[in-house]
């Protein structure tokens, strides 16, 4: 294990957060755009030189050394309830890496992405892009898991703010509730799972919950419940079937928002936090099995969906859930190492694929791929970027995700689950069918008509393109080259890049050489293409029970509400109203009818003493 | 010798309401002045009497700091005994924040100001008084004057609405004349008295079974309460104070008259008043009965669960903006009765900063609900749409406010609910955390459902010329949201003082 500085660990947290607070707070300078953006993107840039010097500094230190520094947050009567901190792993500090790195790249993009934005709204935009970078990092650097909760739902929160970045559109509105919604439908289960966590043992913190589980001295009752409470949350933020249906809808904010939110924050959360748990995981195999099982069916249903997509993003949203249950199927198959290294090789290819698909969308003002076509001839830049990208999410060598994929599924088949490596052998083809799909659609193929000059995209995305090819290539190089071997049977990586080829191959004979109809294709597959094209109503089911049920519910008890409980009240009430009115005509002000009264009333007293 | 603090706090105010009827007649603007002149000594004393609480010495002696003492009736043994720990210093915190952003957020009103703040003034005395009375006596002439004026500033400042008579009993809606301000007045007022009214008995029986001939809480709180008398006198504070926290189903006062009422009354209302009653319940009820309290635990924490789920449900169903914050208050001051109910380290300190959280939380609400009303004259959510555009401030502080009530974390609301969790899942009826996460979840749905209706999407055809806070506006908002982000960060300012408070007080109740 490797420790680092909390010195420069704080640093990091630090730069994001001031500049977040110098452009939450300070008006004019919020509404200024530009000099806004340049705030923020120096303050990450100072993020990311604290985090390689970070990760440069690292000391190699024996497994016991608590690598975290901690201090009180909820105090409380003898020692505090929840402590706030840094910790310091090799883990988190490749995370804090990779998440400045590709917020800063999103960030120098998006300079000129959104260079036609208002000022106002511009400096708003890096505002979030502050805050959901010193929340992802809080996130990564989280000592326990009160804290990992706080930035953790603060992601969500910033993620919400993104995605409705454009808030006066409708779509963006809905798309930003919808995420917040579904997401917090699983931190529901995150916080109970930690607050029984903390009730059975009396800590948040990651430390002692590691040593005592490591040295089988945790005595925790009903241990798989909450591990599976918390790993809920993980469902909702890294979209793991049922609750991923929220990261297509998640196009709707900016392009580069989309970059950030699949490569580097947000749904890398949850894997991250499994990876990060693991320790308390592997003490529950149930839940272990099923993490992976969920993720490989949500790897090979994603993929589904992703071939039958017509709107370039969300084939790319598509390809982000699938491969996340890759991640998962690896943490659920014991081997968080594997996880982690395909979310970080994820992250930097993803990243690009996503920015370069905002310069193909630029290019061709649509999202439909099948109104592109021959952008490589015109662009062979950001072409060669995408293919690079390309082939590293269909996993073929020597590219990264060659390597990590590997290790992800000679992890799930080390664990002997036989169903879910099938599973996810089979997504591989998919993964490069669908991506392929969209690249001979885009990039090769006819040039389509009414075709005006376009200007070349402006430098900053450019370069910000060539760059992450470049650390993609070099990432892959180095693996190839430091002869990376993932353990498992000599057969494996033929068999996936054998089902990769097929793949690519299948996809440029219908969409390349035009040998099969597509259309002939898709009813041969009907059943699966009609689910897959509805997304297997899981859009639907969720809407109807939120409108049906929820709301349906709620207005049976507001109306009980309004017209039962208060409507006893204003019965009790109307009632006494009525009691003084009949009550009031016994004072008739006519004296023989008090004298009456009076007679009737010595009668009754006489009678009653009489009987007495 | 150390100046009479509270009282002066306390009477600040109702200094302010006299200057305020018998030197600012005709001038609405010196109305203003004296009015956040003399909040605006409150508010700094309170804070620091908050600062220089001494943590240390509450927790070896009585708890009771910047004790005041007057004989009144020195026979009966009614004494004019002020003093504050942990939980009452927070809050006064609250009510000096409420009433000082109140001031600011009421600059507009226009009719009869005079009165108004007068009144307004007079009731935060009121407030104050029952916070930090030591004598049952004078905390219950505190407690009805803080009640009283209410019934003159719905009635007449207020604004009606239209509820259309339905079900089994409309012809009881038509008789009562639900929906008007009056009607709203007439009940919160019959329902508080009425709750006071169990309240009296309470603490008559307290005086009569201590037998020490002697109102005063640190009297009762060492004497010794036979069991059975417990359980009665504490199931009465709980139905006193407990209309006041609007448990249900006792709570329809409250979506009505928070309403109806105008926008600083409905901010102490909701904000504060509500709190008094669970500060009652914690105070008198926990405080005085601990073994009432135990034995009752389950009826408290069962209600609030009801209170919790019910509440977010019904605000979900609302169109009227004011009618979803008020049902949200039904909802938090659940939350804030469960973690009492827990009877646990965790759930009270929980407990007590939601009322803290809820009431800086409510007051913002109501704050830029009224605002939103005073720029739109409308309340009807579903008419409303793209305010954001032309009211991003107003937007910004309402998306605080409302994540806060979300209990999301880097707000006060989130500390305040994770503590009730824990509370609840280490207390004695463990599922009580059920209903308390899915009111998260509700509240999310419908808070977000409400921002995204009127804040977000294109801008709406019914509404022109609309703009957002303006100066003393401005004022209320960013110390509202404020307090909210700063306590959320920092939980520790508030923690450490309550903790000193709370951790006696449950060890009456656990220990035998």
């Amino acid at each position: 294990m490797r420790l680092g500085s909390p010195e420069l660990a704080l640093l990091v947290l630090a730069l994001p957060f001031v500049s977040f607070l110098a452009l939450a707070l300070i008006r004019p300078l919020r509404r200024s755009g530009r000099p806004a953006a340049l705030v923020s993107i120096l303050a990450m840039a100072g993020a990311l030189g604290a985090a390689a010097a970070l990760t440069w500094q690292a000391i190699p230190v024996a497994r016991d050394v608590n690598p975290s520094v901690l201090w009180s947050w909820l105090p409380a009567d003898g020692g505090p309830m929840a402590s706030v901190g840094v910790w310091v792993d090799g883990m988190a500090m490749q995370m804090c890496v990779l998440v400045t790195l590709i917020s800063l790249l999103v960030q120098i993009y998006s300079w000129s992405y959104l260079a036609d934005e208002p000022p106002a709204s511009l400096g708003r935009y890096y505002a979030y892009h502050s805050l959901f970078a010193f929340s992802m990092l809080g996130l990564v650097l989280s000592p326990g898991f009160l804290q990992m909760f706080v930035f953790w739902e603060l992601v969500g929160l910033c993620s919400y703010l993104l995605i409705g970045y454009w808030y006066d559109r409708p779509s963006a509105a809905r798309a930003a509730v919808k995420a917040f919604w579904i997401t917090k439908l699983g931190d529901l289960g995150f916080v109970a799972g930690i607050v029984m966590l903390w009730a059975a043992t009396g800590t948040f913190d990651f430390w002692p919950l590691f040593q005592a589980a490591q040295a089988g001295t945790l005595q925790v009752d009903g241990l798989a419940t909450i591990m599976f409470l918390i790993y809920l949350g993980a469902v909702g933020k890294s979209a793991q079937f049922p609750l991923h249906i929220w990261l297509p809808d998640a196009m709707e904010g900016p392009t580069p928002v989309s970059a950030l939110i699949h490569a580097a924050t947000m749904v890398t959360a949850g894997v991250y936090m499994v990876a990060r748990a693991y320790p308390l995981f592997a003490l529950v195999p149930s839940v272990l099995m099923l993490i992976a099982w969920v993720g490989a069916f949500t790897a090979l249903l994603a993929a589904t969906m992703a071939c039958v997509e017509r709107d370039i993003k969300r084939v790319l949203a598509y390809s982000t859930v699938s491969q996340l249950g890759y991640m998962m199927a690896a943490n659920g198959a014991g081997a968080p190492g594997a996880a982690f290294q395909h979310l970080t090789t994820h992250g930097v290819f993803k990243a690009l694929l996503f920015l370069g698909a905002g310069i193909v969308i630029h290019h061709f003002h649509t999202n439909d791929v099948f109104r592109m076509g021959g952008l490589f001839r015109q662009r062979p830049w950001v072409g060669g970027a995408f293919l690079v990208a390309t082939l590293a999410l269909a996993g073929v060598w020597p590219l990264p995700g060659f390597f990590s994929k590997e290790a992800v599924l000679g992890a799930v088949l080390d664990a002997h689950l036989s169903v879910p490596f099938l599973m996810l052998i089979a997504t591989s083809f998919l993964t490069a069918f669908y991506m392929f799909r969209v690249v001979f659609l885009t990039f090769f193929g006819h040039a389509h008509a009414e075709h005006h000059e376009h200007p070349a995209p402006p430098i900053a995305m450019d370069a910000v393109c060539r760059a992450l090819a470049v650390l993609t290539l070099a990432l892959g190089l180095r693996a190839a080259l430091t002869g990376h071997h993932a353990e498992g049977p000599a057969w494996l990586p033929w068999i996936s890049l054998a089902w990769a080829g097929a793949g690519i191959v299948l996809a440029w004979t219908v969409y390349q050489a035009r040998a099969v109809d597509p259309a002939r294709l898709s009813a041969a597959l009907a059943p699966i293409d009609i689910l897959a094209r509805r997304r297997y109503f899981l859009d639907a089911i969720f809407a109807g029970a939120y409108r049906f049920l929820l709301l349906g519910f709620s207005q049976v008890i507001g109306w009980v509400d309004r017209y039962v409980v208060d409507g006893v009240l204003n019965a009790l009430s109307a009632g006494a109203l009525r009691a003084g009115d009949t009550l009031r005509r016994l004072q008739t002000g006519r004296a023989q009818d008090y004298v009456y009264g009076v007679a009737l009333g010595v009668l009754l007293l006489l009678v009653w003493a009489q009987l007495g | 010798m150390r100046p009479p603090y509270l009282s002066l706090i306390t009477w600040m105010p109702f200094v302010g309401a006299l200057l305020i009827m018998f030197t600012a007649r005709r001038s609405p603007l010196a109305v203003r002045l004296i009015g956040v002149v003399t909040t605006g000594i409150s508010a700094a004393l309170s804070l620091y009497l908050y600062v220089t609480y001494d943590r240390e010495a509450a927790l070896t002696e009585t708890g009771f700091q910047f004790y005041e003492r007057v004989a009144l009736v020195p026979p009966l043994g009614i004494n004019y005994e002020l003093g504050v720990d942990g939980i009452s210093l927070l809050m006064v915190l609250l009510t000096s924040i409420i009433i000082f952003a109140g001031v600011f957020a009421s600059w507009t009103i226009a009719t009869r100001s005079q009165e108004f703040y007068a009144l307004l003034l007079a009731l935060v005395t009121g407030v104050y008084g029952v916070f930090v009375s030591l004598d049952l006596f004078v905390f219950f002439l505190f407690y009805e004057l803080a009640v009283l004026p209410m019934y003159l500033l719905i009635g007449i400042w207020g604004s009606s609405g239209e509820i259309r008579p339905r079900g089994i009993f409309a012809w009881a809606y038509r008789e009562t004349g639900v929906g008007t301000k009056e009607y709203a007045a007439m009940k919160l007022t019959l329902y508080l008295l009425f709750g006071s009214a169990f309240i009296l008995v309470g603490i008559f029986a307290l005086y009569v079974a201590a037998g020490t001939a002697s109102f005063s809480f640190l009297d009762l709180s060492s004497a010794t309460f036979d069991p059975m008398l417990q359980r009665w006198v504490f199931l009465a504070f709980y139905v006193g104070f407990g209309i006041l926290a609007g448990i249900w189903p006792l709570h329809t006062w409250s979506p009505d008259g928070h309403a109806s009422a105008p926008t600083a009354v409905s901010m102490l209302h909701a904000g504060v008043l509500m709190k008094l009653g669970a500060y009652g319940v914690v105070r008198l009820g926990m405080g005085l009965l601990p073994d009432g309290a135990a034995d009752l635990a389950w009826l408290v924490g069962g209600i609030a669960c009801i209170n919790v789920v019910y509440g977010a449900l019904s605000a979900m169903a609302q169109r009227d903006l004011k009618y979803v914050i008020a049902y949200s208050s039904v909802s938090h001051m659940g939350l804030v009765m469960l973690g009492a109910a827990t009877l646990t380290e965790a759930g009270l300190n929980g407990s007590v900063f939601q009322m803290f959280a809820h009431g800086v939380m409510t007051g913002l609400f109501f704050a830029l609900v009224g605002l939103v009303y005073e720029k739109a004259h409308s309340r009807e959510i579903f008419r409303m749409g793209g305010f954001g555009r032309v009211m991003p401030g107003i937007a910004t502080a309402f998306t605080v406010g409302g994540l806060s009530s979300i209990g999301l974390p880097g707000t006060s609301g989130f500390v305040a609910e994770i503590l009730t969790f824990m509370g609840a899942w280490r207390s004695e009826f463990r599922w009580w955390l059920v209903p308390a996460v899915v009111g998260t979840f509700l509240t999310a749905v419908y808070i977000l459902r409400v921002a995204k209706q009127i804040f977000w999407g294109p801008p709406s055809p019914h509404f022109h010329h609309l703009e957002d806070a303006r100066g003393p506006e401005w004022v209320a908002l960013v110390i509202l949201v404020g307090v909210l982000v700063v306590f959320g960060f920092v939980p520790g300012l508030a923690l450490a003082p309550v903790d000193t408070a709370t951790v006696p007080l449950l060890s009456r109740i656990l220990e035998p």
